[in-house]
């Protein structure tokens, strides 16, 4: 599975659980519009972390913090390569 | 309540007061006299009425309790009780009905009703502020006007300021910035009730916010939201959580003209100190530091004894807030490394999801009451987004552990188990077993921190 569709399947198995409504997911989604809140948001980093072996926001560098879906999306990507 | 030299503003998200208004008008829809001497239940919901109801209140109510909107209908028949409230202040976004048998009901609000003028002002007032109990019960934590705010107007300094903050004006750190506005003579954007932060940053930056004050977890929302840069503030100010270094770091960056600065603070200890550079933890010569607020370090927990404690707890079974030497556990555990001291967590297995609190205990009670578990250890695990999250080690009863074509769905039932009985931040994210768990000689838990 790529890492964009381990992550969007993550946000919506994570939606399912929270009983949460998930706007349709797209690239230029806002992330505070998709209808998740921060628990959800903590629920999807923790377990992408231990998917994809990547905690992008633990890194030494400072990250951008994702505004978009596709920001969150490529931010795994880069963390990979 | 005094003022500074320079008159109060109040911007809420619908109205804007300015103190000295209060001389000849009032929020309340009964006088002054109505009040005084009472123990008033503070139960309104919008930011700006309870800012109101505060300064009308204070010095003339024998006692205001600083009830969350958000409590409970148990809750706060618990602390009406506890507190000896015979008075109840409410508005239009909270509901009168929570609270019956509260004794006078007074509706609170924004607009502004004239009045021939003020009573002179009484004894001083106690104020009670909330805090969580193990069972989920809050605690009722007495302070005065003086431990809240004693000091914070001189350090508010001669220019004006505009203060915003995101939190309940009900908890110890909103509360602290409301009292440094209005005691220091300045201004403060109140935030509103479902308003996303994006609307939030624009009101603060329409009216030239320069100070601004939320938790860890309100200012990664902020940097997620696009609008961060929508404000230009010359201080940014965290408390509440831990703030970790790449938080700072996103700060600085952002806000590169501000200085970046978290307080450590908690409801009973007060405010102990303030870091302004930038880095997390704070210097360790500050454990020895001569001053009014002191600090010590015993089984690596820190200790604070100062005038901004709160003097006591109003519930009687509950174990002291002071200690006969004057000093507050703040159960929060410390790391020395070097020159510099690190919050690593808490002692008591309290985790803290995005602000909110979750005892280990609490959730582990439930994860037990099912047949089929021996034991259970919860625990924080660091998350980038909440500071921390719920997770789960469970030890099975040895016949469940023997099939374990079973053991998935004992998982999905334990969550299951959870999330009926539990708020959605306290239920494990995830849930692992194990064969045995650690514990100390005198039989507890032992608890790593995350």
């Amino acid at each position: 599975m790529s890492i964009r569709s381990t992550i969007t399947s993550e946000f919506e198995q994570v939606a399912a659980e929270q009983k949460r409504r998930l706007a349709p997911l797209s690239d230029d989604l806002p992330l505070l519009e998709s209808g998740l809140d921060s628990l959800s948001f903590a629920i999807i980093v923790a377990r992408l972390e231990d998917a994809l072996g990547i905690d992008p926001f633990s890194a030494e560098e400072p990250v951008e913090f994702p505004t978009t879906l596709g920001d969150f999306i490529r931010l795994y990507e880069h963390s990979r390569a | 309540m005094g003022a500074g030299a320079r008159d109060p503003v109040l911007y809420g998200a619908a109205a804007t007061v300015r103190l000295s208004e209060l001389a000849h008008a009032t929020s309340l829809s009964a006088g002054p006299e109505t009040v005084l001497g009472k123990t008033v239940l503070l139960m309104t919901g919008d930011a700006l009425a309870t800012a109101l109801a505060l300064v009308e209140l204070d010095g003339v109510a024998h006692r205001l309790v600083l009830a969350t909107p958000d409590l409970p209908p148990e809750h706060v028949e618990h602390v009406r009780k506890t507190a000896g409230a015979d008075t109840i202040v409410y508005d239009s976004a909270s509901d009168q009905s929570r609270a019956p048998g509260a004794g006078t009901a007074i509706l609170g609000g924004t607009a502004l009703k004239p009045i021939l003028g003020r009573a002179p002002v009484a004894d001083e007032s106690e104020w009670i502020l909330l805090t969580s109990g193990t069972t989920g019960a809050p605690k009722l934590v007495l302070h005065t006007l003086d431990s809240l705010g004693g000091g914070l107007a001189a350090r508010e300094g001669h220019e004006p300021r505009i203060w915003a903050t995101f939190y309940d004006l009900r908890r110890y750190g909103g509360l602290q910035i409301f009292l440094r506005a209005v005691l220091g003579g300045n201004a403060l954007v109140l935030p509103g009730g479902a308003e996303p932060i994006a609307e939030f940053l624009a009101r603060a930056a329409a009216h030239g916010v320069t100070h601004i004050s939320g938790t860890p977890s309100h200012w990664r929302k902020v940097l997620m939201s696009g609008a961060a840069r929508q404000i230009d503030p010359v201080y940014v100010r965290l408390s509440g959580e831990i703030a970790d270094q790449s938080l700072l770091d996103a700060l600085t960056a952002t806000y590169p003209r501000a200085t970046i600065a978290h307080a450590f603070a908690s409801t009973e200890a007060g405010l102990a100190f303030e870091v302004e550079d930038a880095r997390a933890g704070f210097p360790s010569a500050l454990l020895n530091q001569a001053g009014p607020v002191e600090l010590k370090v015993e089984h690596d927990t820190l200790f604070i004894r100062s005038p901004r404690t709160a003097t006591r707890y109003l519930d009687s079974d509950v174990a002291p807030l002071r200690a006969p030497d004057g000093y507050v556990d703040t159960g929060d555990l410390l790391e020395r490394r070097g020159d510099r001291c690190f919050f690593v967590g808490r002692g008591g297995g309290v985790i803290n999801v995005g602000g909110r609190k979750v005892y280990a205990e609490e959730v582990e009670a439930v994860i037990n009451g099912d047949s089929r578990v021996r034991m259970s250890r919860v625990r924080a695990r660091k998350s980038p987004i909440t500071g921390a999250v719920v997770v789960a080690e469970v030890v099975l009863t040895e016949r469940a552990a023997a099939d374990e074509s079973q053991h998935q769905s004992i998982r999905q039932a334990l969550i299951e188990r959870c999330r009926e009985r539990l708020q959605s931040h306290k239920v494990p994210t995830m849930l692992s077993f194990v064969a045995t768990l650690p514990l100390t000689p005198a039989g507890k838990l032992i608890r790593p921190d995350a």
